[in-house]
């Protein structure tokens, strides 16, 4: 770093590598938070339930998506479903 | 009331076991009757830190197998008569502290201590559990780095739901943060997280910012808990520490860089 770098970087600018580690920092967090508090059955049962619609559909791996969510004294297990379209179901 | 505490973090090498004997000699200093317990069943350490490694003979499996009793098994800290240490087993296996037999000794250690201080292995299995699962207060420790700070989020979660104040239902632990091997001048320059980025993601009550400091390793060679080294920047965060967990208030320090003369500035790197 140059005499003149030097006096031109702002002391405490944030622009090094550490900012990059925060943002990545904060959406895993909230990942792993939203995953602590989820049912440990979902995967297996995510995978079931493509299993079994397969026996009629044929749907690809990520057709199926399983969104829980608690409030309160609810929790709410929402299910999406994706069928092919029409025409590519012979 | 006798609190127990843990030091605890999820991912290893952050500095639980430094932690974990500077706190239990500030606290005996303190006058309080302070015991630590090494939790690391097979990677025996805090004797070596405390300085005691020689006078080990009974250990923490022992005494839960009744093959010694507590009294033979504790070893009283030369310096710190109100301090006394708890060692781990160095050769059993892993499953040698069930969760019966650690509450049977700390139930009994609760009897005669004012503080019992757990020092946690790494990981999530079963002697980190077995060294949280008990506690009163956790001290989370984490370095200024990515993933150390993901595995205390996730050692947080683990206290909050499986721990015994957790699964009876009782008033929760009181969970701590030290925020370890900080260096200011790394902050400064952009390339280490900040102890308001740390804070901002974990959102616990500060206890110290133990700066990086040649003084940590002097004190493991000599087998002093670095707290006793009143001149260094490490032991003086470590007295912080201390006075803040018992409530006193006291200025955060040794979160700025050095200041360096006018001829250093200009002629560095
Ligand atoms: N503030 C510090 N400054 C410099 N070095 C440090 C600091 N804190 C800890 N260390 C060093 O880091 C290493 C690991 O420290 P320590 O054994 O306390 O960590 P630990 O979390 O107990 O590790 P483990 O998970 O293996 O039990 C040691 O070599 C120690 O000297
Ligand atoms: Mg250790």
């Amino acid at each position: 770093m140059g005499l003149l770098d030097y006096f031109r970087a702002p002391s405490g600018a944030r622009k090094g590598s550490a900012s990059v580690a925060k943002e990545r920092l904060q959406i895993l967090v909230a990942h792993d938070r939203a995953a602590r508090d989820r049912p440990s059955y979902l995967p297996r049962l995510q995978q079931e339930i493509l299993a079994v619609i397969r026996k009629y559909v044929e749907i690809d791996n990520d057709a199926v998506s399983v969104h829980y969510e608690q409030e309160d004294k609810y929790e709410i297990l929402e299910l999406n479903i994706v069928l092919p379209e029409a025409d590519a179901r012979s | 009331m006798a609190r127990t505490i843990v030091i605890t973090s999820g991912k290893g090498g952050v500095g639980k076991t430094t932690t974990a004997a500077a706190m239990a000699m500030g606290l005996a200093q303190r006058g309080h009757r302070t015991v630590v317990i090494d939790f690391d069943v097979g990677l025996r350490n805090l004797d070596l830190i405390m300085g005691c490694e020689r006078r080990v003979v009974y250990d923490f499996a022992n005494v839960i197998n009744g093959e010694a009793n507590l009294n033979q098994a504790l070893i009283r800290d030369k310096r710190c008569e109100h301090l006394f240490i708890l060692p781990a087993s160095q050769t059993r296996d892993k499953d040698a502290l069930t969760q019966e037999g650690v509450g049977q000794v700390l139930e009994e250690l609760r009897k005669t201590y004012d503080y019992i201080v757990c020092d946690s292995p790494a990981g999530i299995e079963h002697g980190a559990l077995m060294a949280m699962y008990f506690a009163d207060d956790a001290v989370v420790v984490t370095n200024p780095e990515v993933s150390s700070v993901r595995d205390s989020d996730r050692m947080l979660g683990i206290l909050s739901s499986k721990s015994r104040r957790a699964l009876e239902n009782d008033e929760p632990i009181r969970e701590f943060l030290l925020l370890s091997r900080y260096s200011p001048e790394r902050v400064a320059s952009g390339e280490m997280l900040g102890v308001e980025d740390v804070q901002e993601i974990l959102a616990l009550n500060l206890l110290s910012v133990i700066p990086e400091s040649k003084a940590v390793l002097n004190a493991s060679n000599a087998g002093t808990p670095v707290i006793l080294d009143v001149e260094s920047d490490a032991g003086q965060a470590y007295s912080d520490m201390v006075a803040r967990y018992l409530g006193e208030e006291r200025p955060m320090r040794f979160l700025e860089m050095e200041r360096k003369g006018l001829f250093s500035r200009f002629f560095r790197g």
